[in-house]
């Protein structure tokens, strides 16, 4: 850890066992950033990919189901590789556990994750469009939980970075997601039919980047981590890239290069956002001071401590 | 009035109808004087691997902390007394474990159900169901549990569940010469900890407490206590350990509006 990560929380009054992390840090590697990331992308997109196919918007249905696709291969991929054990990634089946956010997630995942690739069949051959059609409904229904449940996922630990920001990370994956199917599907889709793709595009990096910053209020000093170290450079790019993109594409209309330059953006700064969470939770986790600071606050405010 | 109150039995919680008594571990660090017969016995009984002949710089602690090839971690602290210096050095040793909650995060957020409650009311992981997915670790208040890396599973103390289904001690409390871990079910070690307390208090060792025998805690009381010397994150113990899972429902709710959020925008993004 680097010298300036460790400045931030005062750790005047703390006391600890020689600066050692109370808490155990993720194993995961960056592998569970990215599962959520292409996560949300997939779910955002099959919603979009779903007012398409309502609204009779072909091109813009193709790109989205297409994307969605891609995207949640991807993502069922990203865990896979990233387990101990990737031979026994059934096992995440064995059983339903309502208190297991990863449970429930790869349950959604399995419902979800076939549709989505069903409803991309007719689109990339042409075959059963109607079972695509049904397919498609089902999962742009299924769509807006996959992009949120992730923030659970990490919200379901002890490491105060993620756990304290358990009313707002939704949000922030939602944005995210929205920013990034918007953008995506701006970028592939004649401009003539992406007005949708682009106004979601919008609203997704606007809630991105204002859950963030409440997120940051809120947090506090527990929020210490989004300001340091490495979480502290991607939180900071992250809201570069989604705001220029949010901006180009607001900018540029119906004009095709600034919705592929601002597309880009968007879907960049959206996966930085998660880089960012990610390392966020890892340094809180290495912070003994993070860990204990509030729990002494705790006891003094009330709570009957642990001993007599 | 807690007498009054029938404990809280973890075992029927989790479906056991006809089970033994909830047996765990009282480690009495008053008495312990840092010989790590513990942290040596556990690892010959449970094959558990070499964690780095490391030089640590930790007064006699070279093991580090609890991790998944530590189970047991004896803890070496030094004091001054009075801490405005000029006094002697104290010692502090206490042999740190698992603490199998009562309301055990590790094992509710498991996906695969590789996490068990036993009979016995402890937490073990059934190791051909674990596929390494790593979540228990961020999950563990205490930072307990951990993957092996060269096996990709998570590992962490069973309570030596082998042992004590043949009505053994675990390996630790076996080897401990003073007595200072204390292996028994748990209501008696909850009663015998309570007059030890009460025994130093008279000895004017005011600053002994227990930590983690309270059931109204934020783990629903531990399965593992301890009594201690000073406060319990001189130990490397987190002050007011939470299980994350308490806060589930409020969790689920905000990702469930947020999803809402999402779908309103899409809406509003096709009609206008």
């Amino acid at each position: 850890m680097k010298a300036r990560e460790e400045l931030m929380v005062p750790k005047a009054d703390v006391r600890t066992y020689y600066d050692r992390p109370v808490l155990k840090a993720p194993v995961w590697k960056w592998y569970i950033p990215a599962y959520f990331f292409t996560g949300g992308l997939a779910g955002a997109s099959s919603v979009l990919g779903l007012g398409a196919q309502l609204t009779g918007r072909r091109a813009l249905r193709r790109a989205s189901r297409v994307a969605a696709f891609a995207g949640i291969g991807a993502s069922a991929g990203l865990l896979v590789v990233d387990l101990g054990r990737p031979s026994r990634f059934h096992n995440m089946l064995r059983v339903l556990k309502v208190t297991s956010p990863m449970s429930v997630g790869s349950w959604l995942l399995a419902a979800y994750g076939p549709a989505a690739g069903v409803a991309a069949v007719p689109e990339i051959t042409g075959w059963f469009p109607r079972l695509g059609a049904v397919a498609g409904v089902a999962a742009g229904v299924l769509g807006p939980a996959v992009t949120t449940y992730t923030a659970v996922l990490v919200s379901d630990t002890a490491i105060p970075a993620w756990h304290e920001a358990h009313a707002q990370l939704p949000y922030v994956f939602a944005g995210g997601a929205a920013a990034t199917a918007g953008g995506l599907a701006a970028m592939c889709t004649p401009a003539a039919e992406a007005g949708p793709a682009r106004r979601l595009a919008l609203m997704g990096a606007a809630l991105e980047l204002g859950a963030t910053q409440l997120m940051e209020e809120r947090l506090g000093e527990a929020g210490a981590p989004y300001h340091e170290g490495e979480a502290g450079r991607l939180t900071k790019l992250s809201k570069m890239l989604v705001g220029a993109g949010a901006v180009a594409i607001a900018v540029g209309r119906k004009r095709r290069t600034p919705a592929v330059v601002g597309g880009g953006l968007l879907v960049a700064g959206a996966l930085a956002e998660r880089m960012a969470v990610f390392h966020a939770g890892k340094q809180s986790a290495r912070d003994p001071a993070a860990v204990v600071a509030p729990q002494r606050r705790r006891l003094a405010a009330g709570r009957t401590p642990t001993g007599i | 009035m807690t007498i009054f109150q029938p404990p809280v039995d973890p075992a029927a919680r989790a479906g056991y109808t006809d089970h033994p008594r909830r047996m765990g571990f009282f480690t009495d660090t008053s008495i312990c004087i840092g010989c790590k017969a513990c942290e040596v016995a556990c690892k010959e009984w449970n094959g558990v691997p070499d964690d780095g002949l490391n030089f640590l710089g930790q007064s006699y602690d070279n093991t580090g902390e609890l991790g998944a090839n530590t189970w047991r971690h004896v803890a070496f602290i030094e004091q001054q007394v009075p801490a405005d210096g000029g006094g002697d050095i104290r010692w502090l040793m206490s042999s740190d474990v698992c603490k199998h909650c009562t309301s055990a995060a590790c094992l509710e957020v498991c996906p695969t159900g590789s996490l068990i409650r036993t009979e016995f009311g402890t937490v073990i992981v059934q190791q051909d169901i674990c596929n390494g997915c790593g979540y228990c670790v961020p999950a563990c208040p205490f930072g307990v549990i951990d993957k092996r890396h060269d096996d990709g599973r998570v590992w962490k103390c069973t309570l030596c569940y082998d042992r004590i289904t043949d009505g053994l001690q675990p390996a630790c409390a076996s080897a401990c010469p003073t007595k200072s871990i204390q292996f028994g079910a748990l209501d008696d070690l909850r009663e015998h900890a309570a007059n030890r307390v009460e025994e130093l208090h008279a000895q004017r060792v005011d600053a002994a407490r227990l930590y983690g025998h309270d059931e109204s805690d934020g783990v629903g009381g531990m399965g593992a206590f301890f009594l201690l010397l000073d406060d319990p994150e001189v130990y490397r113990l987190p002050p007011d350990p939470v299980s994350t899972t308490r806060d589930l429902p409020a969790m689920w709710r905000s990702a469930a509006k947020a999803a809402g959020v999402l779908a309103a925008a899409a809406i509003a993004a096709f009609v206008r």
